[in-house]
């Protein structure tokens, strides 16, 4: 038991590990990238949500009807995206301001819809949670990775600091909407070159 | 028909407890969140049109219920007289409303300053209302017995090129705090000259 429970929350973070492995979840992807501070925030909203929901789905799982299942899943997914929200705006309110439009979108995330139906509603709590953990520890480390690239390269900077002293002329291109794109297949292509060893 | 059943009443509790959870959340973090937006929304607004001022006029407010809904009155003093007075009101914008901070100064009946606080205006063009301090310096020194109107209509203000809806909508919001301060102008005279340093 304890041994599944350990590949359930390890597959999150690296042989499933989204958004690279489940090539799901690309639109706070590609949108918040733009600094690794951005993408952690996101990751761990996401996480938050991820992990409750996968509970609250699993411990229902054997009341809510399958004919409306969706349905219950979106209710109890919405609901805790509103409480990351509140909170994250009474609380954490300059990120709050970055994240803006993307918060409210974890509601249609597929990653967490995906998990609720794929993972928690046929499994039990424990093994439940652990995916949780796993998949939204997993998101935020790629937001965090693809973040912290896209911000080094594309102004120079990490966490505020400047990295390569006042000549480095930004490449702002990294930080742009295409940037993101490319930033994502090169990482995509960099994961596929090291799993294929 | 059983199954039926079991459906509507599992999607109704299901709602209804997520309702009521939520319902709670929000009175329970209003009074943060209002602290949060004051802080890294109508602060930045109020300090920008109120520059100069020998006080902080973040902290230095006044109430006055108006219509039953207490609304904030920032109080700015300048050269020894609490003599600025500014407050929100809201506009209609292009996508959403659009929250404006507006001075008038109580001794001269002129506006001393107008700044966008929240929008959801579109990047590079209406969102220019918030960022081009150009726009709202314009603002500055109209006297408050007049509507506020972009030229196109026969005012003074010269839009925004491309976000003519967004500069109405601004003009438009400072005219209603126009009309509001005039209506209001005793008893927020009342407040100023209570009001010790």
């Amino acid at each position: 038991m304890a041994k599944t429970l350990v590949q359930e929350f390890t597959k999150g973070l690296w042989a499933e590990i989204p958004p690279f492995r489940l090539v799901l979840g690309l639109c706070p992807t590609l949108g918040v990238t733009t600094s690794m501070k951005n993408g952690l925030g996101m990751g761990l909203a996401t996480t938050f949500v991820l992990v409750f929901s996968n509970i609250l789905v699993s411990l229902m799982r054997n009341l809510i009807p399958s004919k409306v299942r969706i349905a219950c899943f979106i209710i109890i997914i919405a609901t805790f995206v509103i409480v990351v929200e509140l909170l994250m705006q009474a609380y954490a309110y300059a990120l709050f301001q970055t994240l803006g439009v993307f918060i409210p979108l974890i509601v249609v995330n597929c990653i967490v819809l995906g998990r609720a139906e794929a993972f928690a509603s046929k499994n039990g709590l424990l093994a439940s949670t652990a995916d949780g953990l796993g998949i939204g520890i997993g998101f935020s480390l790629s937001l965090a990775a693809l973040g912290a690239v896209r911000e080094i390269i594309g102004t120079g900077m990490f966490f505020g600091y400047s990295l390569f002293g006042p000549n480095y002329k930004p490449f702002t291109f990294m930080i742009q909407a295409p940037g993101a794109f490319v930033a994502l297949g090169l990482m995509l292509c960099l994961m596929n070159l090291v799993g294929k060893k | 028909m059983r199954e039926m059943i079991k459906m509507v009443v599992v999607l109704t509790v299901l709602s209804a407890v997520s309702g009521g959870l939520l319902a709670y959340l929000r009175t329970a973090t209003a009074a943060q969140i209002e602290r949060q937006e004051l802080e890294f929304v109508k602060g930045p607004a109020i300090r920008q049109i109120l520059e100069g001022a020998a006080n902080d006029p973040v902290n230095d407010r006044f109430k006055i219920d108006v219509d039953g809904k207490p609304r904030s009155f920032f109080v700015g003093v300048f050269d020894g007289t609490p003599s600025t007075v500014a407050f929100e009101v809201t506009g209609k914008g292009f996508a959403d409303a659009i929250g404006l901070m507006v001075a008038v100064n109580v001794e001269t009946d002129k506006l001393a300053g107008v700044a966008v606080t929240t929008h959801k205006e579109t990047p590079g063009l209406g969102a220019r209302a918030k960022e081009d301090p150009s726009f709202t310096a314009q603002f500055k020194g109209l006297p408050v017995d007049k509507p506020v109107q972009v030229s196109k209509d026969g005012g003074s203000i010269s839009a925004l090129s491309g976000a003519t809806i967004t500069s109405r909508g601004v003009c438009a919001a400072a005219t209603d705090a126009l009309s509001q301060y005039r209506e209001l102008k005793p008893r927020i005279l009342e407040k100023v000259k209570g009001f010790k340093k």
